[in-house]
């Protein structure tokens, strides 16, 4: 008989506002027990408005080895940064 | 020479408000002392800290409870001269808390018990005339719904679970079942104490209570034992066994060194 | 709290295509040198994945047991404050416990298998760990003493390469501050009180002090591996380096504090601006070490029949959750 609880990943809002964060793990039976795992504990010093735990299993993640051509082609695309455009001085509002 | 009395009430009724805090006070510190004992020794990581967070808040509420009752008593003794230096007749605790911790499944069904007997009594308390007990019990709810939630939730996992979990909250539900004549048996001092606009009427929370037990025993698929007629007495100071020998160790420090500072 | 025996880490495996692997070694190595943080699915080399496991699980195997000689003290804390610190103090352990338990999980080890190596034997933890509780006191010298050696050697672990045991490393410094202090605390009202207590202090002091130095693992020349785990910024201070940065700091508190520290050779050198300690009885490590210690023996068995004692309770909670899920699979 499995005595085994699989692993979840936790992510954590910890003020309204901000986006979830990830800040660990905990072993729990199901959804509802890992839930109050990640309450006690990755909230206990106020550090959270939200919780969400979603099975390690079930997450996707780009591979590092692909790292090359999933993320180093938008460095060269500077035209999406602000700082690329030269504006006067004299033009308020842009 | 007949000294007054806070909200201007008779000695009878101070002594009856005074008694019936610290009935709250010590039920909540002998139970958080019992859940105390299992950190370290969990069946999970979880749930050391899950166990740990109870026992947290438990005496937490004991220390704010602890604090008014020695207000009211007014002979200057601060919650660790209450918690510390009375011996087991001057305990007001439910008999219940004071049971010993058995196996998890036997802490759990304690816990629920006394988790689903809070929710009534603290959400009544919420409109008390005494308002220093309001705020207390506003507190105190918060954290006894979360308490409910966890051990309603394990009340359903091991009665819903194995063949042996099931066997094994089945019993402890039996044998724990008994003290919960207690729980909602009205005295003289409830009925002062409601009288005064101070505490909720029991028979009234005691049929909120059953509903919500059969609820969660449904859900668990346990089996609620017969009513049993032994009326324990923990509140009114006489208790089982059990209690001298937690008080015991819980006081053996400032026993032995007796006047220091720690 | 850190653990000072570190193992072999052993070779890097022989690779197929030799070149390659060497040029990957080689690219990882400058990662570690421009001090970017590798992150769990990263190439790292087998041998770097293997002392991270090794050293993160049994960090954490440490945080757990060291639940138990602080936890032993829980039902019995003199005031209604102390013992509600107390309990936060332990659950916080069990807590970084976790946190590092996470963390060796993305090096592709089950907490199962973590467990399992700790119950058998094979896996270590802190020795200070094997040292039995018998006094109040000795709740306040840990805080003091075994909190403050593990902030030690953790800080400079929150830069450590490893992104996941970085991270673990930063939430723990950060609510270990309050370990300490509460420790010192304890102390401090010992040491002023009446002469019961004042004893109980020193006698305290007395049995924690040389444990507390032997933390920091054994002398940098005993020390062969060293050199590696610094190249991989998985350690970042020598053993040494840190146990003489503990003395220094921790001689002037015991001043304060009106306690003897229990070391007759112990001297302050004027022209090094340190404090000189005598000889460590390394032979007493090494004992406790191997499993010979006052309290290896309760520490393993309790946390082997807490374990056997829940395994009904997992297996309960495994089988509801299945239950639970069929149903919702049939509602469907």
């Amino acid at each position: 008989m499995s005595d085994d609880w699989p692993l979840f990943e936790v992510f954590i809002r910890s003020r309204a506002g901000l986006e979830h964060k990830h800040v660990g793990s905990v072993h729990a039976a199901d959804a509802r027990m890992a839930i109050e795992h990640a309450r006690d504990v990755y909230t206990r010093r106020q550090e959270g408005v939200s919780i969400w735990v979603v099975r390690s299993a079930d997450i996707s993640a780009s591979d590092p080895e692909e790292a090359e051509a999933l993320f180093e082609p938008a460095r060269d695309k500077v035209y999406r940064h602000p700082t690329f455009y030269v504006i006067p001085e004299e033009v308020k509002n842009l | 020479m007949s000294a007054a009395f806070p909200g201007g009430n008779d000695r009878a009724q101070h002594e009856a408000q005074l008694r019936y805090v610290l009935r709250l006070a010590d039920t909540a510190l002998v139970l958080g002392q019992r859940l105390s004992a299992w950190i370290g020794h969990a069946p999970a990581l979880e749930e050391d800290l899950g166990l740990a967070n109870l026992a947290l808040d438990l005496i937490g509420q004991a220390r704010l409870l602890l604090a008014y009752a020695g207000e009211l008593e007014g002979r200057g003794r601060d919650e660790d001269a209450l918690a510390f230096l009375r011996d087991a007749p001057e305990f007001a605790n439910l008999t219940l808390a004071e049971q010993p911790n058995g196996d998890f499944g036997h802490t759990l069904v304690r816990q629920w018990l006394i988790d689903t007997w809070q929710l009534e009594i603290y959400q009544g308390l919420t409109t008390s005339r005494d308002t220093r007990l309001a705020a207390i019990a506003a507190k105190a709810l918060k954290e006894t719904r979360y308490h409910h939630r966890f051990s309603s939730g394990w009340l359903a996992r091991l009665g819903d679970g194995t063949e042996e979990s099931h066997a094994r909250v089945q019993g402890a539900l039996d044998e724990l079942w008994r003290f919960t004549a207690e729980l909602f048996t009205p005295d003289e001092i409830d009925e002062r104490m409601h009288a005064a606009g101070i505490a909720p009427a029991l028979p009234e929370l005691a049929l909120g209570w059953s509903a919500r037990v059969d609820q969660d025993l449904a859900v668990a698929t346990l089996r609620r034992p017969a009513t049993q007629p032994y009326p324990w007495h923990g509140k009114r100071g006489v208790h089982s066994e059990h209690l001298g020998h937690l008080l015991g160790e819980m006081q053996h420090l400032q026993r032995t060194y007796p006047g220091a500072q720690w | 709290m850190y653990t000072q025996a570190l193992d072999t880490h052993g070779k890097e495996p022989v690779p197929a295509a030799a070149g390659e692997s060497g040029g990957l070694a080689a690219r990882f190595q400058a990662r570690i040198d421009a001090e970017e943080k590798i992150e769990p699915k990263d190439w790292m080399p087998e041998a770097y994945r293997h002392t991270l496991i090794r050293q993160i699980s049994q960090h954490a195997h440490s945080e757990i047991v060291g639940m138990l000689p602080e936890g032993n003290w829980i039902t019995r804390a003199p005031t209604l404050r102390r013992k509600a610190v107390l309990i936060a103090k332990v659950q916080d352990e069990g807590g970084h416990g976790m946190y590092l338990y996470s963390a060796a999980e993305t090096l592709g080890i089950a907490r199962e298998e973590m467990l399992a190596q700790l119950l058998s034997g094979a896996a270590r933890y802190s020795s200070i760990f094997n040292y039995p509780t018998l006094t109040w006191a000795d709740v306040g010298a840990i805080g003091w003493l075994v909190d403050g050696a593990a902030i030690m050697n953790q800080i400079p672990i929150c830069r450590c390469s490893y992104g996941p045991y970085a991270r673990a490393m930063v939430r723990i410094c950060k609510e270990e501050s309050f370990h300490q202090r509460q420790g010192f605390e304890i102390m401090l009202t010992l040491a002023q009180g009446s002469p019961a207590q004042r004893a109980m202090a020193q006698d305290a002091l007395n049995r924690w002090w040389w444990p507390s130095l032997m933390m920091f693992g054994p002398s940098d020349a005993d020390s062969k591996h060293t050199a590696q785990s610094m190249r991989w910024k998985i350690k970042r201070f020598s053993n040494d380096e840190l146990r003489q940065k503990f003395i220094d700091i921790t001689v002037p508190q015991a001043h304060f504090l009106g306690l003897t520290i229990p070391d007759d050779a112990l001297c302050w050198d004027e022209a090094a601006q340190h404090y000189r300690a005598g000889p460590i009885d390394w032979s007493e490590f090494q004992a406790v070490l191997k499993g010979d210690g006052p309290c290896n023996h309760e520490r393993i068995e309790a946390r082997r029949a807490a374990h056997e004692a829940g395994r009904w309770v997992r297996e309960a909670a495994a089988a509801h959750a299945a239950r639970e899920r069929a149903r919702a699979t049939r509602a469907a």
